[in-house]
């Protein structure tokens, strides 16, 4: 039998909360943050103005990228950034792997899984320049700080990625490792590792990019490489300087990810 | 019949030969690089860092516990940074990605206008976008917020455009088939499909956006960084461990939430 419908339906796409009161509630929580924090802003349209205007000067700058007058110092900033980024990726990449073991809730000891998260939590906590200022007071200017802060915050990243990677591992393959009567050490080369060791390349690989980029930032605290050339660039109100350096940045990043993706094609 | 006595090995002759290539490549190469590095180092200082660390430790100690209240302004305007960073970085990374993606950009070279766009924003980070933007803003809040986006900017459309790339195309072809318009195809088939992992990228860069914010305030963009370089520049140690116990805080505090909401959506 056929009912007729006297309703017109007209289909709307779900919504993503279902209660409409709680809907109502979270949408007036964003409007109310939103506007308290555009009061909080403090914006002072005058000075904006002003910078708008002089910055025409220094946009122009800009466009006209100087690569002549610095070449030196901007090949000597590069240089120093990439064996810092370099050095501190084979450091991190070595002092993550008993981070890493150590927490992977299924293989570690409670004790040694608290404190290696620990340690992963601390060092990822930090914003680059924050450990780097660290560093830069204890042993003083120039690229040890660097390859220090880089190193440092190598390990919580790595580690952490790792240490998840190693919870997600097949365990029966484990487990036939083990029946052969392996001893741990051996447990853990043919039974662990090779399960690991292409996802661990890929970060290593992945961590190397976000250190050069670091290295760049780093450099304005004093902690070595392109960074101080920049942050002097600015200081001289370089401009044409400056811009020369990020675009050579930006050159070596997109090497850095064509190698990148060259690398995890190979892997697969 | 000829026996012959197997013997299983992990790799075969020639992987280990190029492997060991590989690994003397790269030993020299990091000899090379140390060699650099250690003719710019002042040894003495280095040998010295564990004392100057415990020193500079000792020196933070007692903390000065009421400037705490001093830096509650000072995170709240951090928190607004990252985030308002994040919401306009979100809504530019809508038209980036949908003109990086290959599947749905309007125009090849529209298409690496877009993807020059991501990677100049991923090449530099947002220290130096609030370097510039101080320059040319001045200093405060605003300026932070707008390095913040920049840098988020591409790392949003880079994921974004990715999983738009992955899409499943049946779906697209089915709501095409009802005789919809281009901008309703791309409502009705292409967000639906790309929205939990956007929102996931979203959570996750705001979460990034947090430990950057507590930085940019080191060039005068804002946020609690100003507080940092002041204590610094001054010695007051005691400052600085507060200033440091609420960074860690803050950041812990951003990962929680970011962790709840995208297990909560996705």
């Amino acid at each position: 039998m056929l009912t007729e419908s006297k309703k017109e339906y007209s289909w709307h796409p779900p919504h993503l909360i279902k209660s409409k009161n709680k809907r109502l509630l979270i949408y007036i929580m964003i409007a109310a943050y939103l506007i308290f924090t555009f009061i909080s802003l403090r914006i002072d349209p005058e000075r904006v103005l002003l910078g708008l205007s002089r910055s025409q000067k220094y946009f122009g700058d800009f466009f006209r990228p100087d690569f002549i007058s610095r070449w030196d110092s901007i090949l000597d900033g590069i240089l120093e950034s990439l064996t810092m980024t370099y050095i501190a990726t084979v450091f991190g990449v070595i002092i993550s792997i008993p981070f890493a073991f150590g927490a992977a809730e299924n293989i570690s000891p409670k004790p040694i899984y608290y404190l290696s998260r620990a340690v992963i939590v601390i060092s990822r906590s930090f914003q680059e320049v924050v450990i780097a200022i660290f560093f830069v007071v204890v042993i003083g200017f120039g690229p040890m700080a660097g390859v220090l802060t880089l190193s440092f915050s190598s390990i919580g990243f790595l580690a952490k990625l790792l240490a998840e990677e190693i919870e997600d591992i097949d365990w029966t393959q484990v487990e036939a490792v083990k029946a052969t009567g392996a001893s741990w050490p051996q447990l853990m080369i043919y039974s662990v590792f090779p399960q690991i060791i292409p996802r661990f390349i890929g970060l290593a690989v992945y961590r190397l990019d976000i250190n050069f980029r670091a290295s760049a930032v780093i450099g304005v605290v004093g902690a070595g490489g392109i960074g101080t050339t920049l942050n002097a660039a600015f200081d001289r109100y370089e401009f044409d300087s400056a811009s020369a350096i990020l675009i050579v940045m930006i050159a070596i990043v997109l090497l850095g990810e064509l190698f990148s993706s060259f690398i995890r094609k190979k892997l697969k | 019949m000829p026996t012959k006595d197997y013997n299983w090995q992990l790799k075969g002759s020639l992987r280990i030969v190029k492997e060991l290539l590989f690994w003397a490549a790269g030993i020299w190469l990091f000899i090379y690089c140390w060699n650099i590095i250690s003719a710019r180092t002042m040894w003495p200082f280095v040998y010295d860092g564990a004392e100057q660390a415990a020193k500079l430790v000792g020196r933070m100690f007692p903390p000065n516990w009421p400037y705490f209240i001093e830096l509650l302004r000072p995170i709240w305007d951090t928190i607004t940074i990252a985030t308002l960073g994040t919401m306009a970085a979100i809504i530019f990374s809508l038209f980036v990605a949908f003109l990086a993606a290959e599947n749905t950009s309007p125009h090849p070279i529209l298409r690496q206008l877009a993807l020059l766009i991501i990677v100049t924003s991923r090449s530099v980070s947002s220290l130096i976008w609030a370097i510039i933007l101080v320059i040319i803003l001045g200093p405060g809040v605003l300026a932070g917020i707008i390095a913040i986006s920049f840098r988020s900017i591409g790392f949003v459309s880079k994921l974004l455009y990715e999983s738009i790339e992955e899409i499943d195309k049946n779906q697209v072809e089915a709501v095409e088939a009802t005789g919809a318009s281009k901008f309703s195809t791309l409502i009705y088939s292409v967000v639906p499909q790309v929205f939990p992992s956007f929102v996931g990228t979203a959570v996750y860069r705001w979460d990034i956006n947090i430990r950057e914010s507590t930085v940019v305030g080191l060039v005068g963009a804002g946020g609690i960084g100003l507080q940092l370089n002041e204590a610094i520049l001054g010695l007051k140690w005691p400052d600085a461990i507060i200033i440091f116990m609420m960074i860690l805080s803050l950041v812990l505090f951003s990962e929680l939430f970011s962790a709840k909401i995208r297990k909560t959506l996705i």
